[in-house]
């Protein structure tokens, strides 16, 4: 079965990201197709590489950097709720005039047509949040 | 994808958004309706529900000045215009709240429980906010 999954929450804070992760990676085991992860609401927060939780805690950022590599997976940001809370790749940075970006390594800012996109294309699209 | 008919261009599934929090003190109203507005460009067969604390996000008379908020309420209104017309209302979050259909800024269709749970399982795409 091919998957989108939507994330609405942001990392730590909720388990959200967690269960969309955990769902993906047994989904992925399975045999299933993510066709994209869009990363919405809070959720564009699990997007940013300067996140550095305790040493013996999970890395909610890299674990999806990681499974994206391995599996080529699409993890998309939605550019609108990314604006309001500061997640920025360099184009982004450098149109709104910022002097730094943070986006995490396999992750790219896009607009919301991915996500509908996303539910057309899919055979479900599987949101987590609260 | 069973409910799928093909159209011009592609493949239309029925989209359902259901809205469940208040206007304000969540980002969640805002942000549900640019996914409205932006979906309306992909001509999709598109329903928006309304139901527990959603219902206020079409109450009449907002006034956001005190809370140093923009009032996005007239755009549901612009809904229309997207071709976004299929708007329902629980009855019985109304009711739950002292509202009536008169108390909304739009017309809908006001469905019971039951009816909104008939109409969630004709979708192919459920996005909740």
């Amino acid at each position: 079965m091919k998957f989108t999954i939507q994330v609405n929450e942001g990392p730590y804070t909720h388990q959200a990201s967690d269960t969309a992760y955990n769902f993906a990676t047994a989904a992925l085991a399975a045999g299933h197709e993510i066709y994209r992860v869009f990363f919405y609401h809070d959720g564009v927060n699990n997007a940013t590489r300067l996140t550095t939780p305790p040493q013996d805690d999970r890395n909610v950022i890299n674990r999806w950097s990681e499974l994206a590599a391995k599996h080529s997976l699409d993890l998309v940001v939605c550019v609108a709720a990314a604006q309001r809370r500061g997640i920025a790749d360099a184009d982004e940075a450098r149109r709104n005039g910022k002097n730094a970006d943070n986006i995490a390594p396999g992750f790219r800012i896009s607009g919301l047509g991915q996500l509908i996109e996303g539910g057309i294309q899919a055979d479900r699209l599987v949101v987590f949040g609260d | 994808m069973s409910d799928e008919e093909m159209m011009e261009g592609g493949v239309q599934k029925k989209f359902c958004y259901v809205n469940r929090t208040a206007p304000y003190g969540t980002v969640y109203a805002l942000e549900a309706l640019e996914v409205v507005l932006i979906g309306a460009a992909f001509e999709q067969d598109v329903s928006v529900v309304f139901m527990d604390d959603g219902v206020f996000q079409l109450a009449k008379g907002q006034d956001t000045a005190g809370i140093g908020m923009k009032n996005f309420s007239p755009t549901y209104r612009a809904l229309e215009m997207y071709d976004v017309e299929k708007l329902y209302v629980s009855k019985e979050s109304l009711e739950e709240r002292g509202l009536s259909e008169d108390d909304l800024l739009v017309d809908v269709e006001v469905k019971t429980a039951a009816e909104i749970r008939d109409l969630m399982e004709e979708q192919d795409v459920l996005l909740t906010f």
